[in-house]
């Protein structure tokens, strides 16, 4: 990592990460925002509107730390990786620019609206700017998403004269079967954070006994959106996901699986270490066929193995890519698990006094983060030697004419700013945590 | 197509600096005009709903660049890559300054809050003045397109100059009291009494300045890059920018003595828009000069990006606008009127 290209790399892994853990809050409440919302205006109930106003409190300090992290994300494509933004702007940057005009204008506007306009604007409207504020962070994340699906699988450009990609066709590129899945899992894993958060708000209420009326309206609402999107997270969003992985990017599905032999029949590991110096799986436990049969449904089908293929395509991190795949995939077994424990328990009218399972929902909060961030690194570091798959690779794209110095200077910079920026981000939390939603009233 | 994406992102890029300008300029002057906790927290009201749209100006624009110039995009953001990473860390303090003294209620925290909220717009300010300096004095591209700039070198205007050099000093400082005057016209129309009185104060001190810098920028512009008569001749309807410039910085204080701090407003937005708009009339076709040897120089025609994407471009472009204006307008007129302490908000 001493090398330029190290260097960018980390960079670039270590801001978008950090990045990502505020959108998935954002983007997974903004629906919750919007059920509340519409709650109270079906039933007129003013405690889903005084809900509403504590949840809203907790997204604008999370949107404002996804705001001031995002910034540096659209600069770093030019100022990390020039070399790859120069050879891929003309495709990509048109999903980039329509995030600008589309999403952040529309987010930023009715934002403010929503979080200081209820009693100017009246009810109807402040339900319009919860519409509003959702589709804004929604439509963000698909043209992000756009712009990534592009780099996992290119279509719609040709190369142009000039020796870079140029956009070919417009809805190629937005309606690209890899952004649609992608995006799909992808809000999936949004709406798991958003929702754990929520069941957690009221588990953390209802066990400390304060504001245990607004806990048990969080638990139900967490509880059961929890349970749908965890199922949808498996199937079908999962599945179709591994799909297009097994059909456009092979190597990358049998370095996730630590499969270094082509197999018929291959098992699925559950546990197990891989070596990549002897090309083995040390300790396994498979579950013989499954592989196979979740690949091509066919319980004995050939699974590619990473020896049929050249070595120089090998993703570079195989260790790293096995195991945060397999934390993905088994922290969704468990939350499956959890939340259809929860749900019965809450369909029987017991949640509320089982503590046991009150403690568990409100210790799990964290684990969503862990799984959309293994997720996205089994992406990313599965896309790998490429940066653009197929096309370029990654020790192409970086900004040659960045020295190492400098760039380890910026990325010490963002570490210290980072570190500011999360003190700062749980005590605000902790605050709006303290404070709870039952003195909330309408404000503006 | 390429000129008609070259007018458009150089809009954009003035709309950011007309919108944000005016919080950065709050930001600078915010230590000067407010003196008391209340009289601070109301200075913070009057661009807290606000700020953060005026910042999607800047994103929406640095996406727009990319769109149609992707080598322009590339090359400069890496070439200037330790000044924007500056920029990044100045824009999320600027972002915290604001934020969080909503979110506190200790004085201390306040103090700290807005010192920070008024240092990082005073540095921005003077960062976004030498980045464009540094674009129209030219940066030392290669024979493909890149650069790369230390901070600074011998502070002299050469074929290997640095981000910071006499020149770009000036238009940094040229930056700083233009949006501080900007800023204070800003304030004088949303605040009353004291506040408004101090803010007014500023204008008039920082309108004299303006003009002193106004002309000397003018003349250090045309003798290090003396190419840019020639661009009057071929293009005489250029000269309507120098008269904008002038018009607006005689009305100026006109305004001010008569109180009419909208119109005041309005002339120094005229003014940033004159400004920007003689700076990229005297580039095109150049987006970035090479300072080594022009042959070097980024053009709106070598940056381009494909001409299927340009023409998509436009219609989707045009779509967003019309929405984005839309919200902004709406945003606008909801927190219209002088900011009082009362209510609920920031
Ligand atoms: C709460 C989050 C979460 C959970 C529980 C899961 N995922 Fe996931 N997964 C993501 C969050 C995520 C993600 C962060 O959204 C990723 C990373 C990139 C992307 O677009 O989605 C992703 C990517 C991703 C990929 C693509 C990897 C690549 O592109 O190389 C596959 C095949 C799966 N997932 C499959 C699954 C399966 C079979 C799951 C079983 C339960 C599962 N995910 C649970
Ligand atoms: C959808 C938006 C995203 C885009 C466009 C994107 C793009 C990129 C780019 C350009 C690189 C550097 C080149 C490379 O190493 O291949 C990279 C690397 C990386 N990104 Fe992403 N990224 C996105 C989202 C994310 C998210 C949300 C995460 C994590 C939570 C993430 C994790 C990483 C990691 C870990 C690497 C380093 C991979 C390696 O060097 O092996 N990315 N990404
Ligand atoms: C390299 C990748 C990324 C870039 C360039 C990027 C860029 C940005 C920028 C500039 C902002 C601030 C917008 C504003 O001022 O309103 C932002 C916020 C946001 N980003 Fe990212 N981002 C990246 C990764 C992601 C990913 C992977 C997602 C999710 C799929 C995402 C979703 C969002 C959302 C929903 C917001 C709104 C603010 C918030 O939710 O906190 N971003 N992003």
């Amino acid at each position: 990592m001493e090398s330029a290209l190290g260097i960018h790399r980390l960079h670039f892994a270590f801001t978008v990460t950090y990045h990502y853990l505020f959108p998935q809050l954002t983007m997974g409440l903004a629906p919750l925002l919007l059920l509340f919302k519409s709650l109270a205006l079906w039933k007129q109930d003013e405690r889903y509107n005084k809900a509403a106003r504590f949840w809203a409190k907790i997204f604008a300090i999370n949107f404002f730390f996804g705001v001031i992290t995002g910034v540096p994300m659209e600069f770093q494509f030019g100022t990390n990786w020039s070399r790859f933004a120069q050879y891929s702007g003309g495709v990509i940057a048109t999903a980039l620019a329509m995030e600008g005009v589309f999403a952040f204008f529309l987010e930023s506007s009715f934002l403010g609206v929503f979080l200081f306009g209820e009693r100017r604007f009246g009810q109807k409207i402040h339900w319009l700017s919860a519409l509003m504020v959702f589709l804004g962070s929604w439509i963000s994340g698909f043209f992000i998403i756009v712009t990534d699906a592009w780099m996992q699988h290119p279509v719609g450009f040709e190369i142009g004269a000039d020796g870079t990609a140029h956009l070919s066709s417009f809805w190629a590129l937005l309606f690209n079967e890899w952004a649609f899945w992608q995006y799909i899992h992808n809000m999936g894993g949004a709406v798991i954070t958003g929702a754990f958060a929520m069941a957690a708000t009221g588990a953390f209420y209802v066990l400390s006994g304060r504001q245990e009326e607004y806990g048990r309206l969080f638990l139900r609402a967490g509880v059961i959106v929890a349970a749908i999107a965890s199922l949808f997270q498996l199937w079908p969003s999962g599945d179709q996901h591994g799909r297009l992985v097994t059909q456009y990017q092979p190597i990358t599905l049998a370095a996730m699986e630590g499969l270094f032999n082509t197999e018929a029949g291959a098992g699925i590991v559950l546990v197990g270490q891989p070596d990549t110096d002897r090309q083995k799986l040390d300790n396994p436990i498979h579950v013989p066929g499954a592989l196979s049969f979740l690949t091509y449904r066919h319980w004995e089908s050939v699974v590619k193995g990473l020896n049929d293929f050249p070595r120089d395509q090998w993703p570079d991190n195989i260790a790293l890519l096995y195991y945060s795949y397999h934390i993905m995939v088994g922290l969704g077994t468990l939350f499956i698990l959890i939340m259809a424990i929860a749900a019965l328990l809450l369909w029987r009218r017991k949640l509320y006094e089982s503590r046991w399972m009150l403690w568990i929902l409100m210790l799990s909060f964290p684990f969503p983060y862990i799984a959309n961030t293994a997720g996205w690194i089994t992406a990313e570091v599965g896309r790998q030697p490429w940066v653009v798959y197929g096309l370029m690779r990654t020790a192409n794209g970086y900004s040659s004419n960045v020295s190492a110095g400098n760039g380890l200077f910026s990325l010490l910079g963002f570490m210290g700013m980072y570190s500011l920026l999360s003190i700062l981000f749980l005590l605000l939390l902790w605050r709006e945590l303290m404070h709870g939603p039952a003195f909330l009233d309408e404000k503006g | 197509m390429e000129t008609i994406w070259f007018i458009l992102v150089a809009l954009m890029l003035t709309a950011y600096v007309v919108l944000d300008g005016f919080d950065l300029g709050v930001g600078i002057l915010s230590p000067w005009v407010a003196k008391t906790p209340d009289e601070r927290r109301l200075v913070q009201r009057t661009i807290g709903p606000v700020w953060d749209g005026n910042e999607v100006w800047l994103l929406a624009a640095g996406g727009a660049l990319y769109f149609a110039f992707p080598l322009l995009y590339a090359s400069s953001f890496s070439g200037f890559y330790l000044p924007l990473m500056m920029v990044l860390w100045l824009l999320m303090l600027r972002g915290i300054g604001v934020e969080l003294r909503a979110h506190v209620d200790d004085p201390l925290a306040w103090t700290l809050c807005d010192f920070v909220f008024s240092l990082a717009s005073l540095l921005l300010a003077i960062f976004f003045g030498a980045a464009i300096g540094n674009v129209v004095r030219g940066v030392p591209l290669g024979p493909d397109g890149y650069f790369f700039e230390p901070l600074w070198t011998d502070f002299r205007v050469g074929p290997h100059p640095g981000i910071l050099d006499w020149y770009t000093v000036l238009t940094g400082v040229l930056a700083l009291v233009t949006l501080a005057v900007h800023g204070a016209h800003y304030l004088a129309v949303k605040t009353e009494g004291e506040i408004q009185a101090r803010s007014r104060r500023f204008a008039a001190l920082g309108w004299i300045t303006l003009v002193i810098l106004t002309f000397l920028s003018l003349v250090a512009s045309l003798s290090i890059r003396p190419g840019i008569l020639e661009r009057f001749r071929t293009d005489p309807w250029g000269w309507a920018i120098p008269v904008l410039v002038a018009a607006s910085l005689a009305v100026m204080p006109i305004y001010r003595r008569r109180g009419r701090d909208r119109e005041a407003f309005l002339a120094s937005t005229a003014y940033i828009v004159g400004m920007l708009g003689g700076a990229a009339f005297a580039l095109y076709p150049y987006l970035l000069p090479a300072s080594t040897d022009p042959s070097f120089s980024l053009t709106v025609h070598n940056a381009k990006t494909g001409a299927y994407s340009l023409r998509v471009g436009l219609i989707w472009w045009m779509l967003g606008m019309v929405l984005a204006v839309g919200y902004c307008t709406f945003l606008y007129r909801s927190f219209r009127g002088k900011v009082s302490l009362q209510g609920e908000g920031y």
